[in-house]
């Protein structure tokens, strides 16, 4: 197909971890946080159904968390594996925060297994509640530890490049550099965001058919009032983050958004063809959009890709596609979120059902917010190309030089579709193996608050 | 104490911390899985499994700390295995996936597939062996700097005794650690079937274990010479080692002090591996790479070792609390409170 190239290689071979990894990782994100409050309104408002959801989801969990670990071992060894040179460079200013996120992640581990074995074990509720704070905080404290690095990657600061080696090195400076407040915000809601839809269809599909336990209705309510909170949040967020990379990355803004001439009054542009030759066709522009978003202003300049030298281009098509895909299915979420809310409040007022149609669309929001991360992610990633290190180190210069990383990638392929596909059965038959009303009547549970 | 110093010796000693838990895991796994085929799975499957659960998790983040904090306090590592160890280095990557997720989802989503027990079971073995080759690489030999590129050679590696010799050493440490810890643990769960059954594996491995040894003293002196005539300097320590693995023979064959004979195994283990590494030192990588090359920067040292004790702060209790609970909590052990999985 093409000729051997260790770079392009471990291009793919990273990013296929890195997808598969996201995934679980997101989840491993928002999961804790979502159990944690439920597990709190159960003991709060002594409602067992709470409690129930607060304990599927654990127990769903753990099977998500096992293929977290795995692939995330596996990207921490393939940093050093795949981009040897890179390590030898960055790894002096980026081994605090690697080193922190380990440390969470053992918090993380350790109480997660306290938390899974002790359901029964206190006598005061609160105790085992509290054991969930650890969870949740070490794997929060995680992302937030390695976006740390990835935004290192996007900005980096707290060093001095000499021959090729980093000098005086800060790395508190290294770590707080621009673009990790927006990152870390943005990683951190999303995922609550993608865990709110992928719980509440679960609950959103039970009554599609036909189950009418008012479980559902407790979870769905839950689930989608996080997501209204977090999307808005998300929004605000992303909102900030353009106007980041205005300041900081204007050449990924730029390719985001077919932006070849710098100007002020700048359109946003969704959708449409790019020519060869940099015209853009068939594409909707809102007027003074781009301006506003880099800006909060229509005034404001944004700079176009011409001031821009070619071979510093990342792919415009797939980064301006994958940015309009983030930003078509965050609305989305965004719209699902509010229209429950309404809803909602009809259904509790005058009694008005909740219309299947949103139901479907609330079942359609799991994977749409999962490929929001994605593809917000692989958006990301490739608009920072050629750059390993933004600036600094081409992505090219930090590759490994070995011959076999084409095996490599072929077997971690094989491995990841098996372990997805795995966790994706186990996780089914978990849970069709135990529906949650035969779980209700066998804990005896019928006829607690109805409401 | 350097700097230097001061970042591989803690580096060692969460490497043993891996080393002991890991073992305890793999092997158990594996005893598991024996236990299917031999029909006595009721027996010893539910001490195991009560011990397993809740750690299993606990158990890759060890590793994965070493290999984050070696190439903090040494980047140079990153660049000279990095490239030489793709191959070893993605295979026990992906066992460890293997043997992970299908521990995760063995234990808490089918129930009793067989097929999933034997993936995480021989997985189990077969980690320790990818692991330890690294560790033979380290000697040298097998990675080769010329003209600013890094290559490894797979035939100088396997036409070679001394990695066989490790990878030997490796299992059946493995099964030995793991046996010695579950008589202990199931003889505080007072299940007497269970222990005599892990008993007799814990006796059946220790003679193999001395001899694995000794192969691999024969096989460095032939490989590193040098680092062979170090090991001699610390010769005390091997001999601790050796007579801690006799106190913890003994005990266990006279049925007595269970828990006391799994401590002088940590020790025997304790010994030896701080032996070996002692004597390994100043090198990372024979001859190419020593502690005192391209060690990082002061200022990331300085915040490395800090984050490190504040780390420890969380982790001591954290894993205090973890054994507190289901290791050393009679009622845990012994499963009379009625156990609800999550």
């Amino acid at each position: 197909m093409f000729a051997y190239d260790p770079v392009l290689f471990s291009r793919m071979l990273t990013g296929l971890t890195l997808i598969v990894h996201i995934v679980y990782a997101t989840i491993g994100v928002g999961v804790p946080v979502m159990i944690a409050l439920a597990e709190w309104i159960g003991i709060k408002r002594n409602d067992p159904y709470y409690l129930l959801m607060a304990r599927r989801w654990a127990r769903g969990f753990t099977v998500t968390v096992a293929v977290g670990v795995v692939t995330g071992t596996a990207i921490g060894l393939q940093l050093n594996l795949l981009w040897p040179n890179f390590m030898r460079v960055a790894g002096q200013a980026i081994a605090l925060p690697l080193f922190m996120e380990t440390f969470a992640f053992f918090i993380e581990a350790i109480f997660l297994g306290i938390y899974l074995y002790t359901w029964d074990r206190f006598k005061n509720r609160y105790l085992h509640f509290w054991l969930l704070i650890p969870v949740a905080a070490g794997s929060c404290a995680s992302a937030f530890f390695i976006t740390t690095v990835n935004a290192f990657m996007n900005a980096p600061q707290g060093f001095d490049l000499i021959d090729g080696k980093m000098e005086n090195i800060d790395p508190i400076f290294a770590m707080f550099n621009p673009a990790m407040p927006t990152k870390v915000g943005h990683v951190l809601v999303t995922a609550y965001v993608t865990v709110s839809f992928c719980l509440g269809a679960i609950a959103a599909l039970a009554m599609l058919r036909g189950r009418r336990h008012v479980y559902f209705k407790k979870c769905l309510r839950l689930t989608m009032v996080c997501a209204l909170v977090f999307s808005l949040a998300s929004t605000l967020i992303g909102d900030l983050s353009g106007k980041y990379l205005h300041a900081y990355q204007p050449e990924k803004l730029a390719a985001a958004e077919w932006h070849f001439e710098t100007t002020d009054k700048a359109p946003l542009i969704i959708g449409g063809m790019l020519t060869d030759d940099h015209d853009v066709r068939f594409a909707i522009k809102i007027p003074f959009a781009l301006s506003i978003l880099a800006g909060g202003t229509p005034g404001t300049v944004v700079m176009g890709l011409d001031d821009v030298p070619q071979d510093h281009y990342p792919p415009l098509r797939t980064t301006h596609y994958l940015f309009d895909l983030m930003v078509f299915l965050g609305m989305y979420l965004l719209l699902v979120a509010v229209w429950y809310f309404i809803a909602d409040i009809r259904n509790r007022k005058q009694g008005v059902p909740i219309h299947k149609i949103l139901l479907m669309g609330v079942v359609l929001g799991a994977p749409f917010s999962v490929m929001a991360i994605e593809s917000g992610w692989i958006f990301s990633e490739i608009g920072r190309q050629p750059w390993i290190l933004w600036g600094v180190m081409r992505t090219a210069e930090g590759a490994t030089t070995s011959p076999h990383v084409d095996t490599m990638l072929w077997l971690f392929a094989v491995l990841y579709l098996v372990l997805t596909i795995t966790s994706a059965r186990i996780l089914i038959r978990m849970f069709k193996l135990n529906p949650v009303e035969e779980e209700i009547a066998s804990l005896g549970l019928e006829g607690g608050p109805a409401s | 104490m350097s700097y230097e110093l001061l970042g591989m010796t803690v580096l060692w000693i969460f490497l043993f911390g891996y080393l002991i838990v890991a073992s305890i895991d793999f092997g158990a796994g594996f005893f598991s899985y024996y236990s299917v085929l031999t029909g006595k799975r009721q027996l010893i499957h539910s001490v195991i499994e009560r011990y397993l659960s809740p750690v299993w998790e606990v158990t890759n983040v060890f590793l994965v700390f070493f290999i984050i904090g070696l190439v903090g306090f040494f980047p140079d590592t990153a660049y000279y295995y990095g490239t030489a160890l793709l191959i070893p280095g993605s295979l026990a990557l992906i066992l460890l996936a293997v043997r992970g997720s299908y521990y995760a989802f063995s234990t808490y989503g089918s129930r009793d597939s067989k097929v999933y027990m034997f993936l995480y079971g021989i997985s189990g073995l077969l980690i320790p062996a990818a692991l330890s080759t690294i560790l033979a690489i380290s000697e040298g030999g097998y990675i080769i700097e010329e003209n600013g590129a890094i290559a490894f050679s797979f035939t100088a590696l396997f036409g070679n005794l001394y990695p066989y010799s490790v990878i030997i050493l490796a299992l059946v440490s493995v099964l030995y650690i793991s046996a010695m810890f579950l008589t202990y643990y199931a003889a505080k769960a007072e299940d007497k079937p269970a222990l005599e059954i892990v008993r007799t594996y814990a006796l059946s491995w220790a003679l193999p274990t001395i001899l694995a040894s000794l192969l691999v003293f024969y096989a460095i002196q032939r490989h590193n010479e040098q680092h062979f005539m170090n090991m001699l300097n610390y010769a005390w320590m091997f001999v601790l080692s050796f007579v801690f693995f006799l106190i913890a023979v003994i005990l266990v064959w006279k049925r007595t002090n269970y828990g006391f004979a799994f401590i002088a195994v940590m020790f025997q283990f304790g010994f030896a591996w701080f032996g070996y590494g002692r004597a390994h030192l100043p090198y990372l990588l024979y001859p190419y790479l020593t502690i005192y090359d391209n060690f990082t920067n002061p200022a990331m040292a300085q915040a490395l070792v800090i984050a490190f004790i504040a780390g420890l702060c969380i982790l001591i209790p954290s894993l205090y609390l973890l054994l507190k609970l289901f290791l050393f909590n009679a009622s845990y052990v012994k499963g009379m409170k009625k156990q609800k999985k999550a």
